[in-house]
């Protein structure tokens, strides 16, 4: 059974690269383009890792990070933030998330940490 | 050593280096030996014809023996040393160090007055990239656009079995993420290459847009042209939110304009003198419009600020050497707070605005509140700051600045972050 992804991003074409880059290794991915709905969509379909852009509209990625390890149901979940700004790297870190990292990335980079995450 | 001596004591150091006797050199100037004895120990003041005579006679560039010259090499090495890290050592007077080096004294000079120039771009930078929020998204999008790139052309160019739709799909979001790319960084480099007004480069916002916009009508308008509607925003202001400004500004100045007409104004002016709270009683007016209307006093060269209750600048007309933060707080030693804080209590008070020559103001603040809410709804409270020159005099002055971050008064306790004049930065 494919490891589930749940990535939240709200750059459409960065979200569609991602996405086929962890299809295409076998990764089954659902996309959200915000932070609305996230709690549910955890609740009905609990992903394995979770990969959260800081800056959304609406919450932020730090907003949702705290909200998913106030709750025991989602502490656990491991999840890698995306930012353009890498100032803001203590600050992920501080609120609980285990993977940072820095936009431009490349695609062997965040696909080797989404399998060092799941211990792949 | 008095300035006027300057002269002597260097043609004395340039006679001695040139190996040549007192009297064989006064004797080619025509001057007795004596005559010149005294000049060389500063005893008598060499100009004119004479010291031209024992120029040429020494191998001297005339110009550059000049009193004035050697003064205001004397003034630039003296600023050296007061900005320099030796501030508290006590120097020796430089008099020695333009009489027998000049040139190197001109370089010191010219040195100090390039980092003077290196610290105030400094200082302008890192309030953009502190404080600035346009310059932030601008990064932020530059870099999303390239991460898109980046990881939309590896895909295209590392599938080899990429089916054709999820391949038309990507060449699109490339172009798209190119074009992107492309203006924000055209955008990014206008913005950080300003030489000129933010109105041009896309990213500034609102409140600057407006506030260039008045610079650039010298920040006045005719009574005549706001009461009857003449003065409209240029056309290509900006934006839709600076065009509401802008437009919010002229409602409010024709008001102003209608309660305090600038002719009655200005004759009150001359017999009060610019003190707004003698000319609102004179008026029967609100200090506020009276705050705002002397700002547009061409003769005062007053700057004028506002601020709303969350402390933030909401409006910024500069006066000359009193530099008002772009982005961010203000000093919250200004007495616009105190005047926000204590509503309806006319704040007047001397400042001395932090820098080399620490020029000294005249502030008068004044707080209004508002119920636009209703009696029972919260109140909104506002301050407007007149801030006028003030001649130099032993007033006590209350010492304040521009912003913390750019403030050299290190042990301030109203510092709420480092500034990045100080080794805490």
């Amino acid at each position: 059974m494919s490891h589930h992804v749940l990535l939240i991003e709200d750059e459409q074409n960065i979200a569609e690269a991602i996405e086929f880059i962890l299809t295409r290794d076998g990764f089954r991915v659902t996309h959200l383009g915000a932070g609305h709905g996230v709690a549910r969509m955890v609740q009905d379909d609990r992903p394995d890792l979770i990969i959260l852009d800081h800056m959304l509209p609406g919450l932020s990625g730090l907003e949702i990070l705290a909200a998913l390890r106030g709750d025991p149901a989602t502490t656990s979940i491991p999840v890698m933030m995306l930012t353009a700004r890498g100032r803001d790297r203590d600050v992920a870190e501080r609120a609980g998330a285990d993977r940072f990292m820095s936009k431009p990335f490349s695609n062997s980079e965040i696909l080797a940490e989404v399998r060092a995450m799941l211990g792949l | 050593m008095p300035l006027a001596s300057l002269t002597g004591s260097r043609l004395r150091e340039r006679r001695l280096t040139a190996g040549l006797r007192q009297s064989d050199v006064a004797a080619q100037a025509g001057i007795s030996a004596s005559y010149l004895n005294l000049i060389e120990h500063d005893r008598r003041r060499v100009r004119g014809e004479v010291l031209e005579r024992l120029a040429d006679v020494l191998g001297f560039d005339r110009a550059a023996l000049a009193d004035g010259q050697d003064a205001a090499l004397l003034d630039g090495l003296r600023n050296a040393a007061v900005r320099g890290v030796a501030a508290a050592v006590e120097l020796e007077p430089p008099t020695d160090l333009i009489n027998r080096f000049p040139a190197w004294a001109a370089h010191l000079v010219a040195l100090d007055r390039r980092a003077q120039s290196l610290e105030r771009a400094v200082e302008a930078l890192n309030d953009r990239m502190t404080h600035d929020p346009h310059l932030s998204q601008s990064l932020h999008e530059v870099l999303s656009s390239l991460s898109s790139v980046r990881a939309t052309a590896a895909i295209l160019a590392q599938t080899e079995d990429l089916a054709p739709e999820m391949s038309v799909r990507f060449h699109q979001n490339l172009h798209h993420d190119s074009e992107r790319l492309a203006a924000g960084a055209e955008a990014l480099v206008a913005y950080l290459d300003a030489g000129s007004g933010v109105e041009d480069q896309g990213i500034a916002a609102p409140q600057e847009e407006v506030e260039d916009w008045l610079s650039a009508k010298g920040w006045s308008f005719t009574d005549e042209e706001l009461t009857e509607g003449v003065a409209t925003y240029p056309a290509p202001l900006g934006s839709a939110a600076a065009r509401t400004l802008a437009q919010a500004y002229l409602a409010q100045a024709a008001d102003d304009a209608r309660a305090l007409p600038m002719a009655a104004l200005t004759q009150a002016v001359a017999k009060l003198g610019p003190d707004p709270f003698a000319l609102a009683e004179r008026f029967g007016s609100d200090p506020l419009p009276m705050l705002r209307r002397l700002a547009l006093l061409p003769e005062l060269a007053a700057g004028l600020v506002t601020c709303d209750a969350s402390g933030t600048l909401t409006f910024r007309k500069p006066a000359d050497g009193f530099p008002l933060p772009r982005f961010g707080a203000a000093c919250p030693l200004w007495p616009l707070y105190a005047a926000l804080g204590r509503p309806h209590q006319p704040v007047d008070t001397v400042v001395a605005m932090a820098g080399p020559d620490a020029r000294r103001f005249r502030v008068l603040a004044w707080g209004g509140l508002l119920r636009p809410f209703g009696l029972r709804g919260p109140e909104l409270h506002t301050a407007a700051m007149l801030i006028l020159p003030e001649a130099a005099g032993s007033t006590p002055a209350l010492p304040i600045g521009s912003s913390c971050r750019v403030c050299p008064r290190t042990t301030c306790p109203a510092r709420r972050e480092p500034s990045i004049l100080s080794d805490g930065s």
